[in-house]
């Protein structure tokens, strides 16, 4: 709990909003593919928020790091893993598919297999309660009378 | 089976679901109060693995010699390599015990993390300097390749230059006594 | 002395709801109509002494009384007015015992207006929120107490957190409090419901106007925070997966199913089962957020101050209601049997459909924002999951929900024929394909943003296409007005909510083709960002009740011609040693222009320059689904039979 605090403490030290018009790259088309590949990493010590979207000194070098390699023409994956080799799998916000995070991939699928199956069963039992029933005796009775009525 | 029970082993799915949940939720609060879980810390990508390659240059102004990758391979002890900055509020608090581990004859490899030299001797030079070698990283990238994210952080390499055990945050006694000493011992032997 | 009252009228409050649990509970069980009738009495005590607990933490806060450790550690002397009534409730304690002060508020209002319910059930549902009560009272006294004193007196408080000194974030928590408590409501009648075995029509009349209520407040809850997170985050983000948004997301979702299913249980006597899961789950989730918040297992901004003890606590409270009231459903769900038998291809056909579709997002959210969590605990891993998994992951179930959503109206109860329906919808789908190459064409193809203005058009025309076909306006155009005024509200509220999920996916969309700059300037520079002039006319301090700022004067042309004087402001607060941006805003109908200051050098000020296409759209479009849901609540149909359609009268 007190290293928290202080952690706190540490981060609230920083400058608020150091922001550098030098940041952001000339070439539109290559500051938009910076901030696409920046909004799938995550900036480590503000939770919960991407690198693109963060005032952290870290988020900011991180930034600058994703702006450079893009001018060097490294492309879109080759970035991703050179952070990811530094910062491991807590740094990307779109976990990789592995062993780990197959179940959360699978969620959607089985999440609507799993009502699909539901709704048919509900359908079926409900198809079998209401369903043709066999007359009872009286109905049965006033048939054959009806029956044998000219 | 009963259907009537077959039927309600189908609506026991919610209770199951949340009892395991909820099982999950004591655990992880057990863990918060023991330190076993800790929602906020970020584990060392760099475990296991040498540390990756880099000179720096020696902070200017100091006696101690710079180091980089090199300097770290084949010592035949371990060593902890600790990112300090004197506009660090808790590396102050972290400072007695790197020079504890000085005094015991850990060598121990400081890198002033975005930091003018001259702050970063006036702080040494009021709390003691515990370092056998300093380095300079102010653009702070090596840092980034060391995967640090804030200061301070400590990595413990052990006798063949591998990262071991990396501590985000001040090493506080209760580090030393619980974390760094027992590492220490086994990476000695 | 004001705080022992306090304290005491809580001491009284927890007596009476454990009063009413029992009375309730054991009434209803032997049938005794005099043990029964104690409920309603017992809950407005309940309410009256939360209500003079709740007033005597706001009198303490407003007259800073610096002996009670709430208000030492949350408020001072120098805050405004409303920022000290506010940080009653900006804390944890005073959130708690406004949580419950709604609660009881529910309690009294299903008390006082639910006189024409059968007295079992009422007695039963009041037993069960005078039980829910009970707990979170037991859990301020135990842990939160607010009242506790300090001695001697702290000189000034230690002040509210700058970042939370907004009336955006004053009214943020009761709003989204109201939505999760309202579902307290509804868990209270799906256990009463269990606990009698009996579901039907009735009952679905009598929880769909809560369901309503507690979604329209929760969507106005949502709205609100998202907004104060676009205009006091300062930077332009108004969703970011965050877990404690997608804690309030979670109820919404399960909630806005349970709306629509329970309009099949009311209309058809089906998928009863299923509806009273939805009323347990919605609550459900409420509780689940409640924890997440506030027992520090989670990585997350918005989180309280954590002590494991509380979470055990909360914990312990979750699992007793979640697990008893899905105990109860596992043990006597199975003696509802469906009634109606209807084809794939009907109104209830769509609504199972929503369902499904809804429910699956909330499971994507769910497991999403629990998989990191969980990952750690079992797996050892610290993995992330953030926006780009959210968006991918929920994408591919909300477009068919979407697609269904204007389709769904238009058919007809029991058996219903898609071609009709369809046939009736040419002319939305074509605008909607328009919209869909417009964007393109003028955008310059950006496929995310184009088809957000495709699903826009589609629900909105769509909602229109409903009302539409509803009052015959084209087959026979000259009594649609009167039709129009003889519409059941209900129905002008379905099309208003739909409409307004449309427009909040037209402000997303527009979103989507933000831009935005950074720009040095010095006085009387400027920087042009997407057809406006953003000149810099001078940079002074300001002083404010309790902080200083730096505010810079931005003059906005277009054209050459003035538009606005911007003045964005950057504040720092001595006593909370914090520094805040205040973004500057000018909304319009079609954009927002949006600027927010920076670090100074040399004379030069950094200024962030956000053009932000259609962006009041978002929040409009919640308000819009709000007040769908309130007018479906207005209506007559849902007056009649409802406990207490009024209850939303707790707003005041």
């Amino acid at each position: 709990m007190r290293r928290l605090l202080l952690l706190a403490a540490l981060l609230l030290a920083g400058p608020a909003l150091a922001l550098d018009p030098a940041e952001q790259l000339r070439d539109p088309g290559q500051e938009e593919r910076a901030r696409a590949i920046g909004r799938e990493l995550r900036c480590l010590v503000c939770q919960n928020q991407s690198i693109e979207d963060s005032d952290a000194d870290l988020a900011r070098d991180l930034r600058r790091i994703v702006r450079e390699q893009v001018v060097a023409g490294r492309g879109d994956a080759e970035v991703m893993d050179f952070l990811y080799a530094r910062y491991g799998d807590f740094v990307l916000l779109r976990p990789r598919l592995s062993a780990a995070t197959v179940l959360l991939w699978a969620t959607p699928v089985l999440a609507l297999g799993a009502g699909l199956l539901l709704v048919l069963a509900m359908r079926r039992r409900a198809g079998v309660a209401a369903g043709p029933q066999p007359l009872s005796p009286e109905e049965q009775a006033r048939l054959a009378r009806l029956e044998r009525a000219p | 089976m009963n259907p009537v029970w077959r039927k309600r082993a189908l609506l026991g799915l919610p209770l199951l679901a949340a009892g395991g949940a909820g099982l999950g939720f004591l655990a992880m609060l057990r863990g918060l109060s023991t330190g076993n879980y800790n929602p906020h810390g970020v584990p060392s990508a760099l475990l296991g693995k040498a540390p990756p390659e880099f000179t720096l240059p020696a902070l200017a102004g100091s006696p101690q010699p710079a180091f980089g990758s090199a300097e770290l391979r084949g010592l035949g002890r371990p060593v902890l390599v600790n990112f300090f900055a004197s506009w660090c509020v808790p590396c102050i608090i972290e400072h007695p015990q790197l020079m504890a581990l000085q005094r015991a004859g850990v060598p121990v490899f400081g890198v002033a993390y975005k930091d003018k030299a001259a702050d970063a001797l006036a702080f040494l030079a009021r709390r003691g300097n515990p370092f056998q070698a300093l380095a300079a990283d102010e653009p702070g990238r090596v840092a980034i390749d060391w995967g640090v994210y804030g200061v301070p952080e400590s990595y413990l390499l052990d006798r063949q230059g591998i990262i071991r055990w990396r501590w985000a945050g001040p090493i506080t006694e209760d580090t030393m006594s619980a974390e760094l000493q027992p590492l220490l011992r086994r990476y000695s032997a | 002395m004001i705080p022992e009252i306090g304290q005491f009228a809580l001491g009284l409050a927890l007596v009476l709801a454990l009063a009413l649990a029992g009375f309730g509970l054991l009434g209803a069980q032997r049938a005794e109509a005099r043990l029964m009738a104690l409920a309603p009495p017992l809950a407005l005590g309940m309410l009256l002494a939360v209500l003079a607990s709740f007033l005597c933490l706001v009198a303490s806060f407003v007259e800073n009384d610096t002996t009670v450790s709430t208000v030492v550690a949350n408020s001072h002397s120098l805050k405004p007015l409303l920022y000290k009534i506010s940080g009653t409730w900006g804390n944890h304690e005073g959130s708690m015992l406004l949580w419950v002060l709604i609660l009881a508020l529910c309690a009294g209002a299903v008390a006082g207006f639910g006189r024409n319910l059968p007295s079992a059930l009422q007695a039963r549902v009041l037993a069960v929120l005078g039980l829910v009560a009970l707990g979170f009272l037991a859990f301020i006294l135990a842990t939160s107490n607010p009242f506790r004193r300090v001695w001697p007196p702290a000189p000034d408080g230690l002040g509210l957190n700058p970042v939370l000194q907004d009336p955006g974030l004053a009214f943020h928590p009761p709003l989204l409090y109201l939505g999760y408590v309202g579902f307290a409501v509804t868990f209270a009648f799906a256990v009463a419901a269990l606990l009698e075995g009996r579901v039907d029509a009735a009952w679905g009349r009598w929880v769909r106007p809560w369901a309503l209520a507690a979604w329209s407040f929760l969507t106005l809850g949502i709205g609100l925070g998202s907004w104060w997170a676009y205009y006091e985050l300062g930077w332009g983000g108004y969703w970011f997966w965050d877990p404690v948004e997608n804690a309030s997301l979670l109820p919404w979702l399960a909630g806005c199913a349970l709306l629509h299913s329970a309009i099949v249980v009311e209309k058809r006597e089906a998928l009863k089962t299923w509806t009273v899961f939805l009323a347990l789950l919605a609550f459900a989730l409420s509780l689940l957020g409640t924890f997440l918040v506030r027992s520090g297992v989670l990585n997350s901004v918005h989180a309280f101050a954590s002590d494991p003890g509380r979470g055990v606590f909360i914990l312990a409270l979750l699992m007793f209601y979640v697990g008893g009231g899905f105990a109860l459903f596992a043990w006597r769900a199975q003696a509802m049997t469906p009634m109606g038998v209807f084809a794939a291809v009907s109104r209830e056909g769509a609504l199972v459909l929503n369902n499904l579709l809804l429910c699956s997002v909330a499971a994507v959210v769910l497991v999403g924002t629990l998989y990191p969590l969980f990952a750690d605990l079992v797996l050892g891993q610290k993995i992330s999951v953030g926006a780009p998994f959210f968006n991918t992951a929920t994408l591919p179930l909300a477009a068919p929900l979407i697609g269904a959503m204007a389709l769904g109206p238009l058919l007809a109860w029991k058996r219903a024929r898609v071609f009709p329906a369809l046939q009736k919808l040419w002319w939305v789908a074509l605008g909607a394909l328009l919209a869909f190459l417009l964007c393109l064409l003028l955008a310059g193809a950006r496929i995310g943003p184009a088809l957000g203005f495709a699903a826009a058009t589609w629900l909105i025309w769509g909602a229109t296409a409903d009302i539409a076909e509803r009052i015959a306006l084209f087959s026979r155009p000259r009594t649609a007005w009167a039709r129009a005024k003889g519409l059941p509200r209900a129905a002008w509220g379905g099309a208003l909510g739909h409409a307004g999920l449309g427009v909040t996916i037209l402000g997303l969309a527009g979103m989507g083709l933000a831009e935005d700059k950074l720009a040095l300037l010095k006085p009387g520079e400027s920087a042009v960002l997407g057809g406006y002039e953003y000149r810099l006319e001078s940079i002074a301090d300001a002083q404010g009740a309790n902080f200083s700022a730096r505010r810079a004067v931005v003059q906005v042309l277009r054209n050459g011609q003035p538009v606005v004087r911007m003045e964005p402001e950057k504040r720092s607060f001595p006593l909370a040693r914090m520094t805040t941006s205040e973004a500057a805003i000018h909304s319009t109908p079609l954009r927002d222009l949006y600027v927010v200051l920076g670090d100074e050098r040399e004379g030069a000020v950094v200024l962030r320059i956000h053009n932000n296409p259609l962006a009041p759209w978002i929040w409009l479009g919640a308000g819009i689904m709000a007040l769908g849901g309130g007018l479906s609540l207005s209506d007559r149909r849902t007056r009649v039979a409802a406990p207490a359609p009024k209850a939303q009268g707790v707003r005041a």
